[in-house]
C-alpha cells in the first residue's frame, strides 16, 4: 500500500507542477492546491501507515497496540488549515487581478518589465 | 606599542576633522595638518634606535583567532622604514597641497581623502596580520580611486579612476584568496609567526597558486607589466596626489608586500623567475615609454613604472646585495620622484602648462626650485654625488653577482639607465637652462609652501649621497635585515674604487649623454616607431574587455531574468529534479516490502488518480474545481482508513469550504482558455513527471528510514499525565506545540485581512468592480 500511495503522491505533485506551469491564473491556483494535497499526503505516508488505529492514550501508554505516529498528524493538521488560508487569499487575489487587468494570462504581466 | 595604535586613531580623527579645519582655519590649516603627519614621523623615528638594536614590536587585538583574523600591529625595520616614508612624505605633501589646492572649491574634501589615505597606508605598513593588511590595502585603493577622480567633472579623470579601481581591486581580490591559502598552509596570518614558517609554506603543494595570487595583488598595485597602464592614467589626479600616492607611497605597497613575504615565500625558482622577468620587462618598458612623452607628469609616471620594475627585479634576484639595492633604491626613488612631482605641479601652477614643448629656461624665474629639481634629476640619472648614484651602483653590482641570467639583466639595466640619464638631462636642459619660454603670462616665483617640499627632498638626496653611513645604519640596515636576516653589514659610500661596476656606470653615462645630444632625432624616430609598430594600446584593450564583459552580463541577465513566471518555476523544478534524481539513483537501495492493499484502498486510490487526471485535462473550470474536491475527499477517506480521524474531519471541512468559496467567485472568473501550444504542454508534462517521479522515490526511500526513538513517544507518554488529554494529536496541537497553533491562527487572521482588503479596495482608475 505504501508504494501505491507513494505513486499517488508523485502523481499529485506532477499535477501541481503541470498546472503551475500554465499561463492561466485559474490553473495556477489549482496547481497550488494540488501541491498542498500532495504535501499533506506525503507527510502522512512518510510518518508510517497503521490501519484503523486512532491515537488515544490512557495512563501514559497507548490505548491500542502499534498506534499511528501522532506528530505527523499534528503537523498535517496545521498544514491543512494554513493551506486553506493561502487558498482563500489567492482566490481573492486572483479575483482582484482579473477585475483590474481584464486578463487571465500571466504572460501579460511581464509587459514593460523585460530588461 | 599601543602608542602606534593611538597615533593611527589620531590620524583618522584628523582626517575626519580636516574638512572643518580647512574651511575655517584659513592658511594655517594645511600647516597644522602637516604637523600632525610630521608628529607621526618624529614618533616613529623615536623607535629607530630600539628597532636598529634588533627588537620588534607586536600588538594584537584578537577578533576571530579561530580563523586567524586579528587586528595586529607589527613594527620591525621594514615597517618602520615604510612608516617613516609615509608620514614624512605626507607632511611635505600636505603643506604643498595647502597652496596648490587653494583655488579648488572642494579642497576640504581633498584634505579629508589625503589624510584618509595616509591613515590607510600607514596602517597597511604597520599591519602585523595579513587580514588587517588586506583591509587597509583596499582602503588605499578606494582613496586612490576618489583622488584620481577628484576633478570629477572631467570624463578622462572619471575613466582613469574607474580603471585604476578595477585593476587594483581585481588584484586585491586575488591577493585575498592567496592570503587565505597562506593561512590554511601555515595555520596563522600573523606576520611574526609566518616569518617562522617559511620552510613549511615553500614546500607545500599549494605554494605556487598562493604565490601567483598574492603576486597578482602586488603587481596590480605596483603597476607591473601588463597591469602598468593604470598608473599613467592616474596622472589625472592633482599633482600632490601623484607625488604622494602614485610615486612615493601607494604604488610601493606592492613592493612592501613582496619584501614582507620574501622571507616566507622567497628564494624558490618560481619566485626568482616570475619576479625578475616581470620586473625586467616593466623596467625596460617604463623607461622606453617615458622617453617619448611630452607631458612632464607622464614622463614621471613612466619613469615611476620603470623604477617599480627595478625594485621588483631586485627583490626577485633575492641575494644579499640585491635586497640592499632594492631598499636603497626605494629610498632614492621616493626622494627624487616626490620632489619632481611637486615641481611638476608647481610649474603647472605658476606657468600654466606641463607640456615640455612649451616650457623652457625656468631657472630665471624660479632659481631655488630649479636647483632642487636639477639635484633630483641628477639623482634620477644616477650621477654622483647624489644618493641615486649609490643606488644605481648597487643595482649594477647585484646584476653582476646574479648567476644565470645576470648578463641579460645587466644589459636591460644599462639600457634602462641610458634612457634615464637621457631623460634627466633633457629635462634639466629643456626645462631650466635654455632661453626662457612659457605660454601665456609671465610666471611668478612660487610660494614657500610649494617650494619647501622639493627643496627638502632634494637636500636629502644630496646629504644622503654625501653622508650615507648614518641613515644606512639607523634605518636601511634594519629594513634590509627584516628581509634577509643573514645580512650583518651595510657599508655605503660614493666611492667604491675602480671596478667593473664603475666602468658600466661610466658607459651608461656616456651613452646617456649621446642619447641626449641626439634627443630630438631619436625622439621623433621613436614616436614614428611607436605609432607605426606598437599599435597595441593597453588602455583601449582594457576598455574593450570591459565593454565585452558588460555586454555578456547583459545577455546573460536577460536570458535568466526573462520576466516570465513559468520560466523561473521551470528552472527551479528542473534544477531540483536533476539534483534529486542524481541522489536517488546514486543511493537507491530497494523498493521496500510490498504489502498487498485491500479492496477499499485500491478503489479510493483509483478515484483519487482519475479525479486528478480529470482536473488537469478538463476544459470546464467547474468540472476542474469539482474533481479537485473529489481528490480532496478521497485523501480525507484515506486518512480515516489509517486512523487519522482529526485529519479527516479537518480535511472534509476545509475541502467543503474551499469548494463553496470557489463556487462564489467562479462566475467572476474567466473561462479556461488554451493559451499554450501542444509542444509546450508536452514539455511541461515531462517536467511534471520528472518532479512527481522523484517525489515518489523520496517517499519510498524515506519509508526505509528507522526513526526510533520517535519524538512522539514522549507525547504519547505524557499526554494524559501532563496535559490531561487522551487524544494525543489534539494535545500536541493545543498544548505541547501550542505556539505553532498560535502561528497558524495568525496566518489565518492575516489571510482574512488580506482577503477583505483585496475585495473592498477600490481600483484607482475605476475599472469595473
Amino acid at each position: 500500500m505504501e508504494i501505491l500511495l507513494a505513486i499517488v503522491v508523485g502523481l499529485l505533485y506532477a499535477a501541481g507542477v503541470y498546472l503551475l506551469l500554465r499561463r492561466s491564473i485559474v490553473k495556477l491556483i489549482l496547481g497550488i492546491m494540488f501541491f498542498s494535497h500532495a504535501t499533506n499526503l506525503l507527510i502522512f505516508v512518510v510518518g508510517g501507515l497503521h490501519k484503523g488505529q486512532p491515537q488515544y492514550t490512557a495512563n501514559g501508554i497507548a490505548a491500542v497496540a502499534n498506534p499511528t505516529d501522532p506528530l505527523p498528524q499534528a503537523l498535517i493538521l496545521t498544514a491543512i488549515v494554513i493551506g486553506f488560508g493561502i487558498t482563500a487569499f489567492f482566490l481573492a487575489l486572483m479575483y482582484r487581478f482579473y477585475q483590474t487587468t481584464g486578463t487571465e494570462d500571466l504572460d501579460d504581466m511581464t509587459e514593460g518589465e523585460n530588461l | 606599542m599601543s602608542g602606534l595604535l593611538n597615533y593611527l586613531i589620531l590620524l583618522l580623527a584628523a582626517a575626519f576633522f580636516s574638512p572643518h579645519l580647512i574651511k575655517k582655519g584659513g592658511k594655517a590649516a594645511p600647516w597644522l595638518l602637516g604637523l600632525v603627519s610630521a608628529g607621526g614621523f618624529g614618533y616613529l623615528l623615536s623607535y629607530a634606535k630600539f628597532i636598529a638594536a634588533g627588537n620588534t614590536l607586536n600588538y594584537t587585538i584578537e577578533w576571530l583567532p579561530e580563523l586567524y583574523l586579528n587586528f595586529t600591529l607589527y613594527l620591525d625595520g621594514l615597517s618602520l622604514f615604510f612608516g617613516l616614508l609615509v608620514t614624512g612624505m605626507g607632511a611635505l605633501v600636505l603643506v604643498f597641497s595647502g597652496k596648490y589646492m587653494e583655488p579648488y572649491p572642494l579642497k576640504h574634501r581633498f584634505f579629508f581623502l589625503m589624510l584618509l589615505f595616509e591613515f590607510a597606508m600607514l596602517a597597511l605598513v604597520l599591519s602585523g596580520n595579513l587580514f588587517t593588511m588586506f583591509i587597509f590595502w583596499e582602503l588605499t585603493s578606494v582613496s586612490s580611486f576618489l583622488l584620481i577622480g577628484f576633478n570629477h567633472e572631467k570624463p578622462e579623470a572619471r575613466n582613469a579612476a574607474l580603471q585604476a579601481l578595477l585593476i587594483t581591486f581585481a588584484g586585491g581580490l586575488a591577493m585575498m584568496a592567496g592570503f587565505i591559502m597562506l593561512g590554511q598552509m601555515a595555520g596563522t596570518l600573523e606576520i611574526n609567526q609566518l616569518l617562522q614558517s617559511g620552510y613549511l609554506i615553500r614546500s607545500h603543494p599549494h605554494y605556487l597558486p598562493a604565490l601567483l595570487l598574492i603576486l597578482a595583488g602586488a603587481f596590480t598595485k605596483s603597476a607591473q607589466f601588463p597591469f602598468h597602464f593604470w598608473l599613467p592614467g592616474a596622472m589625472q589626479a592633482p599633482s600632490p596626489v601623484s607625488a604622494f600616492l602614485h610615486s612615493a607611497t601607494m604604488v610601493k605597497a606592492g613592493i612592501y608586500l613582496i619584501a614582507r613575504l620574501s622571507p616566507v615565500m622567497g628564494g624558490t625558482p618560481e619566485w626568482r623567475y616570475i619576479l625578475t622577468i616581470t620586473g625586467a620587462i616593466t623596467m625596460l618598458l617604463g623607461a622606453y615609454f617615458a622617453f617619448s612623452q611630452t607631458d612632464f607628469k607622464k614622463v614621471l609616471a613612466y619613469t615611476t613604472i620603470s623604477a617599480l620594475g627595478t625594485m621588483v627585479l631586485m627583490l626577485g634576484i633575492d641575494t644579499d646585495i640585491s635586497v640592499k639595492a632594492a631598499i636603497i633604491f626605494l629610498l632614492v626613488h621616493a626622494l627624487y620622484k616626490g620632489a619632481l612631482f611637486m615641481v611638476a605641479g608647481l610649474i603647472d601652477k605658476s606657468v600654466g602648462s606641463r607640456d615640455l614643448r612649451k616650457l623652457g629656461g625656468l631657472y630665471r624665474v624660479m632659481p631655488k626650485t630649479a636647483i632642487a629639481a636639477i639635484i633630483s634629476l641628477l639623482s634620477m640619472a644616477g650621477l654622483p654625488p647624489m644618493i641615486g648614484f649609490i643606488g644605481k651602483e648597487l643595482i649594477y653590482e647585484a646584476k653582476f653577482a646574479m648567476p644565470d641570467i645576470g648578463n641579460i639583466l645587466l644589459v636591460a639595466g644599462v639600457v634602462t639607465n641610458v634612457f634615464m640619464v637621457a631623460i634627466s638631462l633633457a629635462l634639466i636642459f629643456n626645462l631650466f637652462l635654455v632661453p626662457l619660454k612659457y605660454p601665456g603670462k609671465k610666471p611668478k616665483p612660487p610660494a614657500l609652501a610649494l617650494r619647501i617640499g622639493p627643496l627638502l627632498l632634494a637636500a636629502l638626496s644630496l646629504i644622503f649621497g654625501l653622508f650615507p653611513a648614518q641613515v644606512a645604519q639607523l634605518l636601511l640596515k634594519p629594513a634590509i635585515i627584516a628581509i634577509h636576516p643573514s645580512i650583518d653589514t651595510l657599508k655605503l659610500a660614493l666611492w667604491h674604487g675602480f671596478n667593473e661596476v664603475l666602468l658600466v656606470s661610466f658607459i651608461t653615462v656616456v651613452a646617456g649623454i649621446a642619447f641626449f645630444l641626439l634627443y630630438r632625432n631619436i625622439n621623433a624616430a621613436l614616436t614614428r616607431f611607436n605609432s607605426n609598430v606598437l599599435h597595441f594600446k593597453f588602455v583601449s584593450a582594457f576598455n574593450r574587455g570591459l565593454d565585452l564583459f558588460i555586454k555578456l552580463t547583459k545577455k546573460k541577465t536577460s536570458f535568466i531574468q526573462s520576466g516570465y513566471q513559468r520560466y523561473y518555476l521551470m528552472a527551479i523544478f528542473l534544477m531540483t529534479a536533476g539534483l534529486a534524481w542524481y541522489q536517488l539513483i546514486y543511493t537507491w537501495q530497494s523498493w521496500g516490502t510490498f504489502v498487498r492493499p485491500g479492496m477499499l484502498e485500491v478503489i479510493l486510490v483509483m478515484i483519487l488518480v482519475s479525479a486528478t487526471l480529470f482536473a488537469v485535462t478538463v476544459k470546464s473550470r467547474l468540472a476542474a474545481i469539482l474533481s479537485l474536491g473529489v481528490a480532496g475527499y478521497s485523501i480525507a477517506l484515506i486518512f480515516i482508513i489509517y486512523g487519522a480521524i482529526d485529519l479527516a474531519i479537518t480535511m472534509l471541512l476545509v475541502e467543503t469550504l474551499v469548494l463553496v468559496l470557489f463556487m462564489v467567485v467562479v462566475y467572476h472568473l474567466p473561462k479556461f482558455s488554451n493559451l499554450s501550444s501542444e509542444a509546450s504542454r508536452f514539455r511541461d508534462a515531462i517536467i511534471a513527471l520528472l518532479v512527481g517521479g522523484f517525489m515518489t522515490g523520496l517517499v519510498i526511500k524515506s519509508l526505509q528510514l528507522d526513526l526510533s526513538p520517535k519524538i512522539s513517544e514522549f507525547y504519547t507518554e505524557n499526554a494524559l499525565a501532563l496535559a490531561f488529554g487522551k487524544n494525543v494529536v489534539n494535545v500536541i496541537l493545543v498544548d505541547f506545540r501550542a505556539l505553532d497553533t498560535l502561528g497558524e491562527i495568525t496566518v489565518l487572521a492575516i489571510a482574512a485581512i488580506g482577503v477583505v482588503a483585496l475585495l473592498k479596495l477600490k481600483t484607482r482608475k475605476g475599472s469595473a468592480t
